[in-house]
């Protein structure tokens, strides 16, 4: 690489570590969101669906009535709703989890691509980062911290809830127990259906959240897929990280990082097939993570043990 | 008339197809062949694409020569299209069904349809089957490509006189001859100008990816590139050029609405008129197998309406390269050819023939980054 001026260097780094949390954000949203659902004992395979839905949701809502915060609202309702029809198959219809949930993101990548027919090709104002006058001019720390867009704050702030209220909480600890055990959850007494719906319906709201992400901030259109597999890498951090919000998080921030590393790496001319730069994302994630989390009975402790079980109440 | 097929969509449009399947081939066997029985029946005409076609670009631009075909032709035919088949075996599927539906000619519009197209050309050997960027025919099989190549030196031009930093950013695709060809033939034309510039190269190994595309043109930019070029298929570069102030050309499609300051002109897939011709000649029943490579000069490649912040110098070198091209007394990619290494690859006045053009798996001197083994 070019030798930079300290200046140069600083804004350099500065750019890279704001392109590696832009990129994980979406991904962190979805595998949260995931991750509750999981943890409450349902396996929903349908993410990529539900964002598209989201994205295809919030753009037209953006587009129509120009209210940011309505396009976002409207992205959650919207997969909240294709998470609800999830939990009526899957829940109260007793449907396999695994074909209910590809058949999602079947249905939600031709649903989205219908409603979006209309919005392709329209440019609209994004939601942009935020500029605190003072704090966002720091060196390095001030674009970082400060100078993200608010969706970028709400998957910090959501991580760190989720954390809470799962290990923290009685409410998290009634998730937990009716997926490691439903038949005993429902002894005690605890609406195992309900608590499930209310953790499915979560899932998806996080979900459109990530897709409003990629349709208003990371690439304000629509065009059909954009998601580009995004939610099965979502769905897969999820398992990486052994069903533990902090690494979701971690499992998030590496893979956008290592993504932007190789684009930089790329761009310096690093003498490296881009084929097998492009592989290391995933590589690094997995290894990592797999590293990090390598204690087999760790990781059964973590797994819900009811994970992807049909649930009947009268049995 | 339309009819929309999804692959893995509602279980009811595949129930559709194979009844249709199964009529169609009931209609066979009875002497009523899949091409047009009376002259009262269209013409069917189908379509297969690689992507949705609400990509905004590639098969975008094939779609749109469809409703150009339908514009052109109205009742006399009906087309149809199938749209996001994976390259493979399940091309080959929805090729046959297509065929076997009574469509009379068929447009596979990605290279790895290639081999499915000519299996089930061997299948059906009287419907007609046009393959899009491949080189393999038969008699019921023609193949037809653009040089985009010619568009992307006239962008090489602008580019190289709007820079400042001399530094260009090129997001690439996938690494293969097209796409190569395409690099070399920009630089050639930014270099024809401006001897200093430089390009840089980042492939994102997608067609079609948003946000890798917009993250590798956001890379570019941080290592100094002022103007953006891409071959991928998504408006993602368009934007991040908008964002920060910089120059972006549209590829396959007008993407100026994503940028209407940066877009400075798009290269477009114009595939209208191929798409009319090729079906006026199976009404005719002059239809024949050939090899169509177009270009500027027969319209299969068009640029977008110059940006009007482009000074007027820098429209009338554009304008001069892109009439040569057209004319023929300049090709984009003639000698003296030097590559990276400043190997002399082809000599003054030479000008490369198809298959070097084919094959090119080599960058010119000028560019950095490297074609990927």
């Amino acid at each position: 690489m070019d030798a930079l001026p300290h200046a140069d260097w600083m804004a350099g780094l500065a750019a890279l570590l704001v392109a590696m949390i832009r990129a994980a954000t979406p991904l962190a949203l979805a595998a949260i969101g995931e991750l509750v659902a999981e943890k409450a004992g349902v396996l929903n395979l349908g993410v990529e669906g539900m964002m598209l839905v989201g994205a295809v949701a919030a753009f037209a809502t953006m587009v129509t009535t120009g209210n940011l915060a309505l396009a976002v609202l409207a992205a959650m309702v919207a997969a909240l709703l294709m998470a609800l029809l999830f939990g009526v198959l899957t829940l109260s219809l007793m449907a396999n989890q695994v074909a209910t949930g590809l058949a999602l993101t079947i249905f939600g990548i031709g649903l989205s691509a219908f409603i979006g027919k209309g919005f392709i090709g329209i440019p609209i104002d994004g939601l942009g980062p935020l500029s605190i006058p003072g704090l966002t001019d720091i060196p390095l720390l001030g674009p970082v911290l400060f100078g993200q867009d608010v969706l970028v704050y709400a998957s910090v702030a959501l991580t760190l809830a989720v954390s809470l209220v799962l290990y923290r909480s009685r409410a998290g600890l009634i998730i937990r127990a009716v997926g490691e055990n439903h038949a005993a959850a429902h002894a005690i007494g605890y609406p195992v259906l309900g608590i499930r719906y209310l953790c499915v319906l979560f899932g998806g709201a996080m979900a459109g959240l990530a897709g409003a992400y990629l349709s208003l901030a990371y690439t304000p259109m629509w065009v059909e897929t954009m998601t580009s597999g995004r939610g099965w890498i979502a769905l897969a951090l999820v398992v990486f990280a052994t069903w533990k919000p902090g690494r979701v998080l971690l499992g998030a921030y590496l893979f956008g990082g290592v993504t932007i590393i190789q684009l930089h790496a790329q761009g310096a001319g690093l003498a490296v097939s881009s084929h097998l730069l492009s592989m290391l994302p995933y590589l690094a994630t997995i290894l990592v993570l797999v590293l990090i989390s390598r204690d087999r009975v760790k990781i059964r402790l973590n797994a819900p043990a009811c994970l992807g079980k049909v649930f009947r109440p009268e049995s | 008339m339309r009819k929309v097929i999804r692959p893995g969509g509602p279980v009811l449009s595949r129930r559709t197809l194979a009844a249709g399947a199964a009529a169609g081939t009931l209609l066979a066997a009875s002497g009523l062949g899949a091409t047009r029985a009376r002259a009262a029946d269209p013409l069917k005409v189908g379509f297969v694409y690689v992507g949705p076609v609400g990509d905004y670009g590639w098969s975008y631009q094939h779609d749109q020569g469809r409703l150009a075909i339908e514009a052109e032709f109205g009742d006399a035919v009906a087309t149809t299209y199938v749209e996001s088949v994976p390259e493979g075996a399940d091309a080959e599927r929805v090729l046959s069904q297509l065929a076997s539906g009574g469509h009379g000619l068929i447009f596979a519009t990605s290279f790895g349809f290639m081999n499915a197209t000519l299996k089930a050309a061997r299948q059906f050997p009287q419907v007609k089957f046009e393959h899009c960027t491949g080189y393999k025919r038969a008699d019921n099989v023609s193949t037809y490509m653009a040089r985009f190549y010619e568009g992307r030196y006239i962008i090489g031009v602008i580019a190289g006189m709007m820079t400042r930093s001399n530094v260009i950013g090129y997001v690439g695709a996938v690494p293969i001859p097209e796409v190569v060809r395409g690099i070399n033939a920009f630089t050639q034309g930014l270099r024809s100008v401006n001897p200093e510039a430089t390009v840089k190269v980042i492939w994102v190994n997608a067609w079609y990816d948003p946000g890798k595309e917009r993250e590798a043109a956001e890379t570019l930019v941080a290592q100094g590139a002022d103007v953006l070029s891409q071959h991928t298929d998504s408006p993602a570069p368009v934007q991040v050029a908008a964002e920060k102030g910089l120059y972006a050309f549209g590829q396959a499609t007008d993407m100026r609405a994503f940028g209407p300051e940066a877009h400075l002109t798009a290269i477009v897939d114009d595939w209208d008129s191929y798409y009319v011709d090729r079906t006026r000649a199976v009404l005719d029943g002059t239809w024949a197998s050939t090899d169509t490579w177009g270009g500027l000069s027969t319209g299969m490649v068009a640029m977008s309406d110059y940006n009007d912040a482009l000074p007027e110098d820098v429209v009338a070198a554009a304008e001069a390269a892109r009439v040569a091209i057209a004319a023929g007394t300049l090709h984009p990619l003639a000698g003296p050819l030097t590559d990276q290494a400043g190997t002399v690859r082809m000599a003054e006045g030479e000008v490369p023939d198809d298959g070097l053009l084919l094959g090119m798996d080599w960058f010119v001197e000028g560019v950095q980054g490297q074609v990927p083994r």
